[in-house]
């Protein structure tokens, strides 16, 4: 104990001049002291704290402590009078408490090591040796299998279809299949979807058919979004799985509130949000993360760092280690995993599910992996990198074939029963895609429908104005807009 | 009763009738509200209910509708509305507009309250009123209480409203105390959205007015009378649905309008009621509609300047009697 004071007061004096202490600005009389003498004073604030114990630190609680939760365990420690013999407490910030180095060493901005990125299979779609993973069925694989085949295949085709004209705009995901039917087969259907908007595998998962699929990207009457939105903005509150908006990264706070009320309902769920590399650079992000880690909420944050937003590469977007490394700037528990692996991917988020539900608490996800497509089909990425790097990303790593081959080394698949599904796929795409271009658009009433709960009195004389003024002329409005 | 106990009064009632109705905003809890209109709602309510946020308007208003998203009811509060720009992303692109880009999948039953509007001396970054901003969205419900009566009722409406609205207060209305009766008092009390209130009636001219603005046209009222000039002042309560039958139903009872309001002029609430007026009532008016408003800079500081930058009392008393006298535009005449 002495030993420790001696060092202690060392300490003192050679900060005192400089910094002032400024831990005891919550203590006024201990604060005068400082500032009148150079005499150590520790003897005298211990002295002082002995006689009267509670005078300094009964009010720390009241000041300083967010009592609702029990995670702030730092607080918490320093709560006792009985602490008092221990200069280290003392020596205590709001925050709790923290260790004194006399090296003025910066924590450098980069890490000796990146993040280590967790796998299971290898490129070739083999087990790495002692690889810990979730285990999955014979009948789960196959799904999985299947719908990213059908992923794949949904975006080849409506891809084409927007290139001929038939619908005015696509976004595809190719190269995230393994993100997109993974992450959903990990989850329940009472977990919450936030979608950013390259992630329609995770509807398709939960079973929102090709045709609904199609009837949005044309914006029919059978569109259950009643053609109020661009293609690829589905929604729907059947599958829990929240409208697409295409504003970036607004869909984090959303999530972290709807997290607060399934936390308030006590319900055996979670959210799930997902996001790219550029959408951490929204203040979204930041505010999201920050209050469902002070709020403890169960949410995962989903990242698909694929490299790019829209142009703009990672290095033009953030300078830390990926997205993995802020989870801890917020507190919040973080994994980097391959994007392009299945198995990892179904693990963690499975994992990722279990921790946010029990121990009432958000989770970072990192996937890495490459956008192989370009951003929509009002960009050419060709443009603005190379078109050998896209190429060697959608043929040697993608995660389709691979999960393919680990499937097939299960003696689970085979080629006759690829090119079934394949050709199953096909047809029923190119039928569902037919049938939605021959469906006739919205009536004009849903023109002012779901503006307010109820239709507001302006907005009724403003149809009745509408279908009067189209009565009047007709030869003024296209012929073919249902009335 | 004070507005600010008539606020949380209704607070209080709400929550207490409907659990999933929530308060969340800076200082709302621990502190007992900035201006204290939550004074009580944390130890009544606790933690889970009454949300003390960090200082991210952007992200805890994100928050709100991600939990209105998913069946809460959340009453986020604005230190300011100032503070709302901030948000604005959130309120307009997330919560005005999810129902309809939704197709009626997604409602937000949330309510964003607030002072608005000039206070006392706070400068240009804390005096701007939002009004106009807000009511120009189709998706959204506003609306400015201005005694304890629509305090109350107003307030319990938007809770309950399916629809998102935005609620603007008055910092200095706050303190001020109004006379209710028990039918206002009790707890099922409420009003309706899109009815504007006629606070006294005339014959001569109208005066449609919000918020603080009201209290100034009911004095201009007063010395008008004096003058031989029956007033009628509409206390128009709701901005967005905007009450355009009783607006327009008066003026073509007195033939004569001015409208005041404490915001900026271009594009305010003040046009809009001219151009109803325009569209329905043209052929009552007997003289151009008089349109008082805040000045067009950014509010000032110092005491002197910041009176000259928004309406006083003489400045509706000065064109009620334009509108009435009047038979030559103002510019002409000079």
């Amino acid at each position: 104990m002495a030993v420790c004071l001696r060092t202690s007061r060392a300490i003192i004096n050679s900060l005192q001049s400089k910094v002032g202490l400024l831990s005891m600005i919550s203590q006024s009389s201990c604060w005068s002291s400082l500032t009148h003498h150079r005499e150590p004073p520790f003897s005298s604030l211990k002295a002082q704290n002995v006689r009267d114990p509670d005078a300094n630190f009964c009010d720390k609680a009241t000041l300083y402590s967010s009592r609702r939760f029990e995670s702030v365990k730092t607080e918490k420690q320093f709560n006792s009078p009985d602490d008092v013999d221990h200069y280290q407490q003392i020596l205590d910030f709001p925050g709790g408490k923290v260790a004194f180095t006399s090296e003025m060493r910066f924590i450098s901005e980069s890490p000796v090591e990146r993040a280590h990125c967790y796998r299971v299979l290898d490129n070739d779609g083999q087990l790495i040796l002692c690889s810990k993973f979730k285990k999955v069925s014979e009948e789960m694989a196959i799904k999985m299998y299947s719908d990213m085949v059908t992923l794949q295949t949904m975006d080849a085709f409506f891809y084409e279809a927007q290139r001929q004209g038939r619908i005015s705009f696509y976004a595809t995901t190719i190269g995230e299949e393994a993100i997109n039917i993974a992450s959903a087969a990990a989850l329940t259907i009472d977990d919450l979807v936030f979608p950013q908007y390259r992630e329609p595998g995770v509807l398709l998962w939960r079973g929102f058919t090709l045709k609904e699929f199609a009837n949005q990207c044309f914006g029919n009457k059978a569109d259950n979004g009643k053609g109020r939105q661009m293609p690829i903005h589905y929604g729907s509150n059947k599958h829990n799985y929240f409208t697409v908006a295409a504003t970036i990264a607004t869909q984090l706070p959303h999530a972290v509130g709807a997290a607060y009320s399934l936390k308030m309902d006590r319900r055996n769920a979670c959210v799930i949000t997902y996001f790219g590399d550029g959408g951490t650079s929204e203040g979204d992000f930041h505010a999201a993360l920050n209050l469902a880690a002070v709020r403890e909420v169960p949410v995962i944050f989903f990242c698909r760092n694929n490299g790019w937003a829209i142009s703009t590469p990672t290095t033009d977007q953030f300078r830390s280690d990926g997205v993995v490394v802020k989870g801890r700037g917020y507190g919040i528990r973080s994994i980097r995993v391959d994007g392009n692996d299945a198995l990892a991917i179904y693990s963690s988020v499975h994992a990722a599910r279990e921790m946010a539900i029990s121990e009432q608490r958000p989770i970072l996800i990192e996937a890495l992996t490459y956008r192989v497509g370009h951003h929509s089909t009002s960009d050419d990425s060709t443009k603005y990198r190379p078109v050998d790097e896209i190429e060697w990303w959608r043929s040697a790593r993608d995660p389709v074939a691979r999960f393919r081959k680990w499937i097939e080394s299960n003696g689970w698949w085979c080629s006759e029963a690829e090119s079934e599904l394949r050709n199953s796929v096909k047809t029923q795409l190119l039928q569902a895609i037919q049938e939605a271009e021959k469906i006739e658009k919205s009536p004009l009433a849903e023109l002012f429908t779901d503006v307010y709960d109820v239709p507001p009195s302006n907005l009724s004389e403003q149809e009745k104005l509408l279908r009067e003024t189209i009565r009047r002329h007709p030869q003024d409005y296209p012929q073919d807009v249902p009335i | 009763m004070t507005v600010r106990d008539a606020l949380n009064s209704a607070l209080d009632e709400e929550m207490s009738a409907d659990p999933k109705v929530f308060l969340m905003g800076e200082e709302v809890g621990e502190y007992q509200g900035a201006y204290k209109i939550s004074k009580g709602l944390l130890d009544k309510y606790g933690p889970e209910r009454v949300l003390d946020t960090p200082i991210t308007e952007a992200g805890f208003t994100g928050i709100g509708v991600g939990a209105a998203y998913y069946g809460l009811r959340p009453v986020v509060e604005f230190m300011t509305f100032n503070f709302s720009m901030q948000a604005i992303d959130h309120i307009i692109n997330s919560a005005a507009k999810s129902n309809y880009m939704s197709a009626g999948q997604i409602s937000v039953p949330i309510v964003f309250r607030g002072p608005n509007g000039a206070a006392a001396g706070v400068g240009a970054q804390h005096s701007q009123c939002y009004a106009a901003w807000f009511a120009a969205c189709p998706g959204l419900k506003v609306l400015a209480p201005y005694s304890s009566e629509d305090a109350r009722g107003l307030l319990k409406a938007a809770i309950r409203d399916p629809d998102p609205v935005v609620f603007l207060e008055n910092e200095l209305l706050y303190g001020e105390s109004f006379p209710v009766s028990a039918e206002v008092l009790d707890s099922s009390f409420c009003l309706p959205i899109g009815k504007a209130k006629i606070e006294k009636a005339g014959k001569d001219v109208t005066i449609t007015a919000f918020s603080k603005m009201v209290g100034y046209a009911l004095k201009a009222a007063e010395i008008l009378t004096k003058e031989g000039i029956s007033a009628e002042v509409i206390n128009l309560r709701s901005i967005r649905p905007l009450d355009r039958p009783t607006i327009n139903d008066s003026v073509r009872k007195t033939n004569r309008l001015v409208t005041v309001e404490e915001g900026f002029p271009q594009h305010g609430v003040g046009a809009e009621i001219c151009t109803s007026i325009v569209e329905e009532s043209f052929g009552y008016l007997d003289a151009p509609v008089e349109r008082i408003a805040g000045a067009d800079v950014p509010m000032p500081y110092a005491a002197n300047l910041e009176r000259l930058a928004v309406p006083q009392v003489e400045d509706i008393v000065r064109a009620a009697k334009r509108a009435c006298y009047r038979s030559m535009p103002l510019a002409a005449a000079a």
